[in-house]
């Protein structure tokens, strides 16, 4: 019979089913950070277990490290104490640590594809909602709690029920200054901030095969925000393409195996979805959000909507909500709202590719007076990438402040936060209330270049206009 | 290890409207910035209550009518965002047993029920009648029956259902489920032989 990929990497990793109607899944790559781990290392020490597996664990530092300090004792003895925890932790139970020193440390979804961690056909958990992103590799990736985290440090395992699929496709061509940011922002915005519950979405059709692996992980990446607890793209030569060569990517004999292998896993023709949804690329604008969650999302051209606009109660109250959080003006184009801040970076948008495209156009330009500008690579050997291509210096010279790897503001958890009711242009992934580190905070979703765009003129702008974008 | 089973809980209820409560708005990331659960129960659903200078906001949780309510009303997709379990540690902390709302986000769905916090889904009518009578008397007693998937107060009954397998986690005293998942461990070295990435 014709299966998904969701339903071929399920049963492939199936132990059992428990006496409540769960599965018993193995999960074969388990990535850990500092935030969520320390309470969960701590209940195994309490029930005098070890970690299952520790060859499949593997950990980074990254949502509270300071992208402007490098050297320890951390400023925040908080911090400090996280990533203390997090280095005694992974020394005690054996677990593999990108340690800051290693020159391997970074946002842990850019660091698992980077090392050739994230393969095809595999599972993978970790406590981070976000986990969503090796998705793009055609490995089923779910977010967990830290309770979870335990279970599968110990067991290497979870109890989960299946989802239901949803095969989302896309086609045709994506407009010129259009990017994989728009286009999740658009499905979320179509499909709803719940829209996804019980499902796992399947992104499909002519725009994604284009896509680069990075360009597919920004879109697997906001998976969450649409409610699918995963999401996720058939594997095809792109995807091996990436991971050929890769620290941890099958060498020699066994890579040819493990191509064979992967692509055994894609999702057969003719197999059944439980819903299908198309979209043509050709509507998908440049889109920015204007609310308090990412399905509050518009084209750049539109206006910010009117409560009168609503088709339900439910969506005046949230837009009467969102309105007056944002202190917008409901009618107002969107295009031309002052910003403050202007951040690149994130799980979604903190990779080589994303700073290139910046560079390409921002290169002997200026950011606008005012605003306070942050390029936060997702990780040190993005860091470095950039770097050999002089992208930190042209952004540098722009105006934008380069620093060290890290999630930075995008939860700010470090020290990089919003002051106030700032107004931030964000390449990353929610603006919910205080997302930013200021309880008044507000944030503007978009893509890397729109963040540029926004950057240098000091407001909302369309990125095709400020760069007059043709390709 | 012997869990408790989960049937019903009793007690006041408080109703925090609205929808798409996210998790960041449940507990603030900043409170995250710690090694251990303990003590987050007071940060719950912090920025929406108090302003920066620490003076409170009007909040039902703000309201000394409503102090010591055991379940928690809410709207649509309630927990959405984040996966932290500081969400649903802190809504426990903080002293509620149990949860009824219009629907949840999955991953915060099953934090609750592996911390035996039952998360129950009711109609948007039925919330709130409930909000209703807690709002005339914050004093009447709310019993979430899990087993019987309903609500009781005041006289009144109220479908409120749960996903079998939660429920059957939580009456049967199996919510945590790391001693079921030990146990299946020979099949998991079985299981991982047959994958080649799993190779030590």
């Amino acid at each position: 019979m014709a299966k998904s990929l969701f339903q071929k990497v399920w049963d492939a990793h199936t132990v059992r089913q428990l006496a409540n109607g769960q599965t018993q899944l193995l999960i074969g790559t388990h990535l850990i950070h500092e935030v969520t781990s320390p309470q969960a290392f701590g209940m195994l020490r309490d029930l005098k277990l070890k970690v299952a597996m520790p060859h499949r664990t593997f950990a980074t530092v990254d949502h509270i490290v300071p992208t402007d300090q490098f050297a320890e004792p951390y400023a925040d003895p908080l911090a400090q104490a996280m990533m203390d925890a997090l280095r005694k932790n992974c020394a005690e139970f054996g677990v593999t640590f990108f340690d800051r020193a290693s020159g391997k440390q970074g946002v842990v979804h850019i660091v698992g594809p980077e090392q050739g961690i994230t393969q095809p056909g595999t599972t993978i958990a970790c406590g981070d909602s976000h986990t969503s992103t090796h998705g793009a590799f055609g490995a089923i990736a779910f977010g967990i709690g830290t309770t979870q985290i335990r279970d599968v440090l110990a067991t290497q395992t979870m109890a989960l029920g299946a989802l239901k699929v949803r095969r989302i496709e896309v086609t045709g061509k994506l407009r010129p200054g259009v990017y994989a940011k728009d286009v999740i922002l658009h499905i979320i915005r179509t499909l709803g901030v719940n829209g996804g519950t019980g499902f796992a979405y399947e992104y499909a059709g002519e725009v994604f095969e284009r896509m680069s692996m990075e360009e597919r992980m920004t879109v697997c990446n906001m998976s969450i925000e649409g409610g699918a607890r995963a999401g996720y793209i058939n594997p095809d030569e792109t995807t091996f393409a990436y991971l050929k060569g890769r620290p941890y990517s099958p060498k020699g004999a066994e890579w040819d195996a493990a191509v064979a292998r992967w692509k055994s896993f894609a999702s057969d023709v003719g197999c059944k979805y439980d819903d299908v949804v198309t979209i043509a690329a050709a509507t998908i604008e440049p889109t920015v959000t204007w609310g308090i969650n990412p399905g509050q999302a518009i084209g750049v051209g539109e206006c910010i909507p009117t409560p009168a606009s609503a088709t339900s109660a439910d969506e005046k109250a949230s837009i009467v909500e969102a309105l007056e959080y944002m202190k917008f003006a409901p009618g107002s184009p969107i295009k031309g709202t002052k910003i403050d801040v202007a951040f690149l970076g994130s799980c979604t948008n903190g990779r080589l590719s994303d700073f290139e495209e910046v560079a390409k156009y921002v290169k002997g330009r200026k950011v606008a007076p005012g605003v306070k500008a942050l390029a936060v690579p997702g990780s040190q050997i993005v860091a470095l990438q950039c770097a050999k291509l002089g992208i930190d210096k042209i952004l540098s010279e722009a105006g934008f402040e380069w620093r060290e790897a890290g999630c930075s503001m995008c939860l700010a958890m470090n020290p990089d936060k919003l002051i106030g009711d700032q107004v931030s242009a964000s390449s990353s992934n929610r603006n919910f209330k205080g997302r930013q580190g200021s309880p008044t905070g507000r944030t503007i979703l978009m893509s890397p270049l729109m963040v540029a765009a926004a950057a240098l003129t000091g407001k909302v702008a369309d990125a095709r206009e400020v760069f007059q974008v043709s390709n | 290890m012997s869990l408790a089973k989960i049937t019903s809980v009793a007690g006041r209820g408080v109703y925090v409207a609205g929808n798409d409560i996210d998790t960041d708005r449940i507990i603030p990331a900043r409170f995250m910035k710690c090694v251990s659960f303990d003590g987050l129960g007071e940060f719950v659903f912090f920025d929406v209550r108090k302003n920066p200078d620490g003076s409170a906001k009007p909040h039902p949780l703000n309201e000394p009518r409503f102090q010591g309510a055991k379940i928690l009303l809410s709207g649509a997709n309630f927990g959405c965002g984040s996966s932290r379990e500081h969400a649903p540690q802190a809504i426990q902390k903080y002293g509620f047993r149990a949860i009824v709302a219009e629907g949840y986000a999955e991953i915060f769905f099953g934090n609750c029920t592996t911390l035996g916090l039952p998360c129950l889904t009711a109609s948007r009518e039925d919330i709130a009648k409930v909000a209703a009578a807690i709002e005339a008397n914050p004093q009447l007693e709310v019993t979430v029956d899990v087993t019987a998937q309903e609500v009781r107060f005041g006289g009144q009954t109220i479908k409120a259902t749960m996903r079998e397998s939660a429920r059957d986690a939580l009456v049967n005293g199996r919510w945590d489920s790391i001693a079921e998942l030990l146990e299946g461990a020979p099949q998991v070295q079985v299981l991982a032989k047959s994958l080649p990435y799993l190779a030590a």
